[in-house]
């Protein structure tokens, strides 16, 4: 039983870091292939903090909090590159951030910080807060879906210098898409941390980014449900399958290749095509 | 006296060393219908994007209705009034014309993510968005995506969706490039039922028989500077603008 509970949390927290992740590179059209280091400041200020005596969910405050505060920093940065440039732009904020924990010994260094506290509501609590944390979160990123930032962000996503024709403030609108990415991000390495209660700067480095990346573009770039089944399906199955998780990079490289070779639109562009036909035959 | 809808005084635009504009002046009034035209690299485009913001004048303000909008952004500028039909066609694709204008019906629910985030409905800016394809002509394709209309209709889409804005001021960059000629004479139809008191219309235009043959007044440009500026008739028979035009004053 704790083995599937260990699963599902897992789980839980590999959708809630996608779905952060999709807010930036899915609603907003900005490739990130740095988001594991927000995912590791959440990671850091919450074990941190936990170690100090603070309950686990207070530390989601301060956690989402600093993933944010350096997300808009980044945000900021970003706002003068697109496309390519971007990407390495935010591929340089997971080198810099696994090179200074690296060298603070107030961090670990490279050891990492051990003994992070078990969660106080135990495995099966832990589960559930990861839940309501991927409900909460789901929640809202349908509410930025579905309302007039939604619309915005698909003009966004699609032709930038036609969104700013269209009188849409399209700087603001990047900086909200990295402040609530972010802090989605930074939220998951929280719970990451009571999970797996040691972290290390490798757990937050490019390939972590390059595997969240992969989940998005797996599941549909932009595409919420699919994100969440891409995110759940490569999440479990290297805890499932042993061969899986042993050559999980290639997997992961091997599915990337197939889903923008013969996929572009991923699961959900998939799946679309699938009803689409089923409701032609009908 | 009430302010011209737009005044330009003075504008002057340098790439390194080239002069692109030299002291550019321009005044336009209420509810009229201005033809813009130039041989190639007269500086027609410049012009036009500094109204726009995109291009930064060394010297020289820009005034509408009497309010200097030179230091506003280009997205500033839109939400003071100031909207542009590009030449090169740019539709949303991944949304039907109807949203490509709705879109741009509702730039005030756009300009911060959070005023955003707190509206929902796009029933409004759908209907109004109806009743504007409708008057450009295209009622009966609002359902589709850009890319199962023609050109033509996307040029019509290009300037609905400017209409959209509301501005008090539209600049149409050769909203006839590209059509065939029946198509440019009811695309020119169109626009010279455009102008109305609040709105003033400036078209950019390469095609000459029909912006003389819609526009009242004409101001013409040539090598960066003022060439002509006055009623139609007027202008055309100038020898400079006849000279500029067909390289001889006959």
């Amino acid at each position: 039983m704790t083995y599937e509970i260990v699963v599902l949390t897992n789980m839980a927290i590999s959708i809630l870091f996608a779905l952060s992740l999709n807010v930036i590179t899915g609603f907003c059209g900005q490739v990130s292939l740095g988001h594991a280091a927000f995912l590791g400041l959440g990671a850091y200020t919450s074990a941190m903090l936990s170690k100090a005596g603070v309950p686990l969910v207070v530390t989601f405050i301060p956690a989402m909090g600093m993933a944010a505060l350096v997300g808009l920093v980044v945000g900021v940065a970003s706002l003068r590159v697109r496309h390519d440039f971007l990407a390495i732009t935010t591929m340089g904020v997971v080198f810099l951030f696994t090179g200074i924990v690296r060298k603070q010994d107030i961090l670990g260094g490279e050891i990492g910080i051990a003994g992070i506290p078990a969660p106080e509501f135990g495995r099966i609590g832990l589960l559930i807060t990861s839940l309501i944390c991927v409900f909460a979160y789901l929640w809202f990123v349908m509410r930025i879906r579905k309302s007039w930032a939604g619309f915005a962000f698909d003009s966004i996503a699609e032709d930038e210098d036609t969104a700013r024709l269209l009188g849409i403030h399209v700087p603001r609108f990047k900086l909200f898409a990295f402040l609530v990415g972010t802090a989605g991000a930074g939220l998951a390495g929280a719970l990451y941390a009571h999970q797996v209660r040691f972290i290390g700067p490798d757990s937050f480095g490019f390939v972590e980014s390059i595997s969240v990346l992969a989940m998005v573009i797996i599941g549909g770039i932009g595409s919420i449900w699919g994100v969440i089944l891409a995110a759940a399906l490569l999440s479990a199955l290297p805890q499932f399958f042993q061969i899986i998780d042993d050559f999980k990079l290639l997997v992961y490289g091997l599915l990337l290749f197939g889903a923008m070779r013969f996929a572009p639109d991923g699961i959900d562009g998939v799946l679309r095509g699938v009803f689409r036909r089923a409701g032609d035959k009908r | 006296m009430t302010a011209a809808r737009l005044s330009i005084k003075d504008i002057s635009v340098r790439f390194g060393g080239l002069m692109a504009l030299e002291s550019v002046g321009l005044e336009l009034g209420d509810n009229q219908l201005l033809g813009f035209i130039g041989p190639n690299g007269a500086g027609k485009t410049t012009l036009m994007r500094v109204i726009t913001g995109i291009v930064r004048p060394v010297s020289g303000q820009v005034m509408l209705d009497g309010r200097n909008i030179s230091a506003l952004s280009s997205v500033e500028r839109i939400h003071a009034g100031v909207a542009l039909g590009q030449q090169i066609v740019k539709p949303l694709r991944e949304m039907s014309l109807l949203d490509n204008v709705a879109l741009a019906f509702g730039r005030e629910k756009l300009l911060s993510p959070l005023r955003a985030l707190s509206a929902w409905s796009r029933d409004a800016e759908r209907e109004a968005a109806k009743t504007i394809l409708s008057d450009v002509g295209l009622g009966k394709v609002m359902h589709k995506l850009p890319n199962e209309v023609p050109l033509g209709y996307l040029k019509r889409l290009e300037v609905a969706r400017a209409l959209a804005l509301r501005p008090r001021l539209l600049l149409l960059d050769e909203p006839l490039a590209g059509l065939s000629k029946p198509e440019a004479a009811e695309m020119a139809d169109l626009i010279a039922g455009l102008p109305r008191p609040g709105l003033s219309v400036i078209l950019i235009e390469h095609n000459l028989p029909q912006v003389v043959r819609v526009c009242p007044t004409l101001y013409v440009q040539s090598n960066g500077r003022g060439l002509a500026f006055g009623s139609t008739d007027e202008v055309m028979a100038m020898p400079a603008v006849r000279k500029a035009y067909l390289g001889r004053e006959g």
